[in-house]
């Protein structure tokens, strides 16, 4: 006995389901793209907006503090408290082949080479990236954008500009300082816990880093900081709606810069290798 | 010595428009909200856009210096067409127009004479004394001297716009555009800003837009209205000829705002 045919109307739904599905499924490709083109396109405004007048020098400042100087603290303590569990850690897994003496040699190196970096940079995403947002979002709901707009001032050299520029400034000297921070953290365990000398402790990282390890740590911080302020603008200035956007839009900035600081690192590390 | 000094009599011209709509359309998703709009604006008048929420009265003003783009059609502003210009070249004609939004939009991380001082230092050159002097004149004019250095969360909605207003004359525009610049005010605060308007329009003969649903305002301040609804202007004259209009859909909504008109119960109102 074969199964009933299917009535036409029941084949008919069935078919408008899947083209539900299939419309829903381009529309949300077609906003992803929509949404691509325009990073790309704010990244080449930046670009010019970086060699054309005007030169905004004061929003500028402005931002190295906001951005930077305000971001020691958090990054700071984040790649302390991370050199000291690192060294915890691998002493603990050093320790039955007598290997202690290696701890400041692989706290070093995976600070300055990945941890430093990432770190600092998903901290950065998540402290400056989100306040980008909200910042430029507020601004956006309430018409402040459009004013600057109806004023002839464009709002892409005037707000993205410095706070892009600033946070690419700023990655690099927070890494740098996170890096520094991160193995002082190490010592403070290797001397405390694991009984090590200073000299020990620091002679075993002179031995082992090299000037190339610091430079593709530090080289990766530049496109983080680009990548997680790019993004972070744009999500602030294409707010539509109300305050509650600007909430969705500053989760959607965290999560998006950490996707790309991760993802990028990989590729970015790669390049850094074959260099 | 001036030719016009030389020649006592006149002959009396046709207004120069400084603003054409031509067969404007603006669409979002689906919804039609401009369908053919045609309008001109005279220099030196005050044209009040009346309709009903969400009738695309703020999306019309917003084509004049190019925050909005029409789907189809020209919008022309002293003469040159505003449609398709990239930021750079729509530049000339934002630095003769002003917008006054509807919630102010002043820039909450600078004080009163940041806000006002802000277009002045960003197009012109001059010394910081002439930035001070023109930031207390304008702050004089909208009757607010004294408050240079309040910040905007300190003042009250009615002086917020006021500020608003003095930043936006503080460039001395040709045309300003307001945009229900008396929503949310009690009517003390909303008779100001109609007398500022007017005042404005008279002193410096700016060309004023008010996008309004005030009709009380639009009575006093108004040399035309321009009623939008179903996307386009479905009455453009004197608020006298707007008060008596036989058009059912113009007397529905002065009814509704509290001005029965077409019917002989039109309240006394100005002539233009």
């Amino acid at each position: 006995m074969t199964a009933p045919q299917p009535s036409a109307t029941t084949v008919f739904y069935r078919n408008i389901r899947w083209l539900r599905f299939v419309d829903r499924f381009g529309r949300k490709g077609q906003t992803t793209l929509e949404y691509i083109g325009y990073l790309a396109e704010l990244a080449g405004q930046v670009f010019v907006g970086v060699v054309t007048r005007p030169f905004y020098r004061l929003e500028l400042l402005k931002q190295l503090d906001e951005i930077g100087v305000k971001s020691v603290s958090i990054t700071g303590i984040t790649a302390f408290s991370t050199g000291m569990v690192l060294a915890l850690q691998t002493a603990y897994s050093l320790s039955a082949f007598g290997g202690k003496l290696f701890v400041g040699r692989v706290v070093a190196l995976s600070l300055v080479r990945e941890l430093g970096p990432v770190l600092t940079a998903l901290m950065v995403g998540g402290r400056v990236g989100s306040g980008i947002t909200a910042e430029l979002g507020s601004m956006t709901v309430t018409e402040q954008v459009d004013a600057l707009r109806s004023m002839a001032i464009s709002p892409e050299r005037r707000l993205v500009v410095p706070r892009v520029l600033a946070t690419v400034f700023m990655m690099p000297v927070l890494t740098a300082l996170a890096d520094l921070l991160g193995i002082l953290g190490g010592l403070g365990i290797a001397i405390t816990e694991l009984q090590m000398t200073v000299q020990d402790y620091l002679g075993s990282i002179w031995q082992q880093l090299q000037i190339s390890d610091i430079m593709s740590g530090l080289g990766k911080t530049f496109f983080f900081g680009f990548e997680i302020a790019v993004i972070g603008c744009a999500n602030g200035l294409r707010v539509e709606g109300g305050a509650a956007s600007v909430g969705v839009a500053t989760t959607r900035t965290v999560v998006l810069a950490s996707i790309c600081v991760l993802v990028s690192d990989f590729f970015l590390t790669k390049l850094f290798l074959a260099i | 010595m001036s030719t016009a000094a030389a020649t006592p009599l006149q002959p009396e011209t046709a207004p120069e428009t400084v603003v054409e709509f031509k067969d404007v359309w603006k669409r979002y998703g689906n919804k039609e909200i401009l369908a053919g709009v045609n309008l001109k604006i005279n220099r030196g008048e005050v044209l009040c856009v009346l309709g009903p929420s969400g009738t695309g009265k703020s999306v019309t003003i917003r084509h004049i210096n190019g925050l909005t783009q029409p789907d189809e059609g020209d919008v022309f502003v002293f003469g040159k067409s505003v449609v398709g210009l990239t930021e750079e070249q729509l530049t000339p004609v934002r630095q003769r127009t002003a917008m006054l939004f509807q919630g102010g939009a002043l820039f909450d991380s600078m004080n009163v004479e940041q806000n006002i001082a802000f277009p002045v230092v960003e197009h012109t050159d001059k010394p910081p004394e002439e930035v001070t002097r023109i930031v207390a004149e304008k702050l004089g004019m909208v009757g607010l001297p004294g408050i240079q250095k309040k910040m905007p969360s300190e003042l009250s909605g009615g002086m917020r716009k006021r500020v608003a207003l003095a930043r936006s004359i503080a460039l001395e525009p040709e045309i300003i555009l307001y945009d229900e610049p008396t929503t949310g005010l009690d009517p003390v605060s909303s008779e100001k800003i109609a007398q500022l308007i007017k005042d404005l329009n008279i002193r410096l003969k700016i060309t004023s837009v008010v996008v309004t649903h005030d009709v009380v305002m639009a009575r006093t301040v108004a040399d035309r209205v321009a009623f939008l609804h179903q996307g386009r202007f479905q009455f453009v004259g004197t608020f006298s000829a707007a008060a008596r209009s036989t058009q059912p859909i113009l007397q529905d909504y002065f009814r509704a705002m509290g001005f029965p008109c077409g019917t002989g119960m039109v309240p006394v109102v100005r002539e233009n």
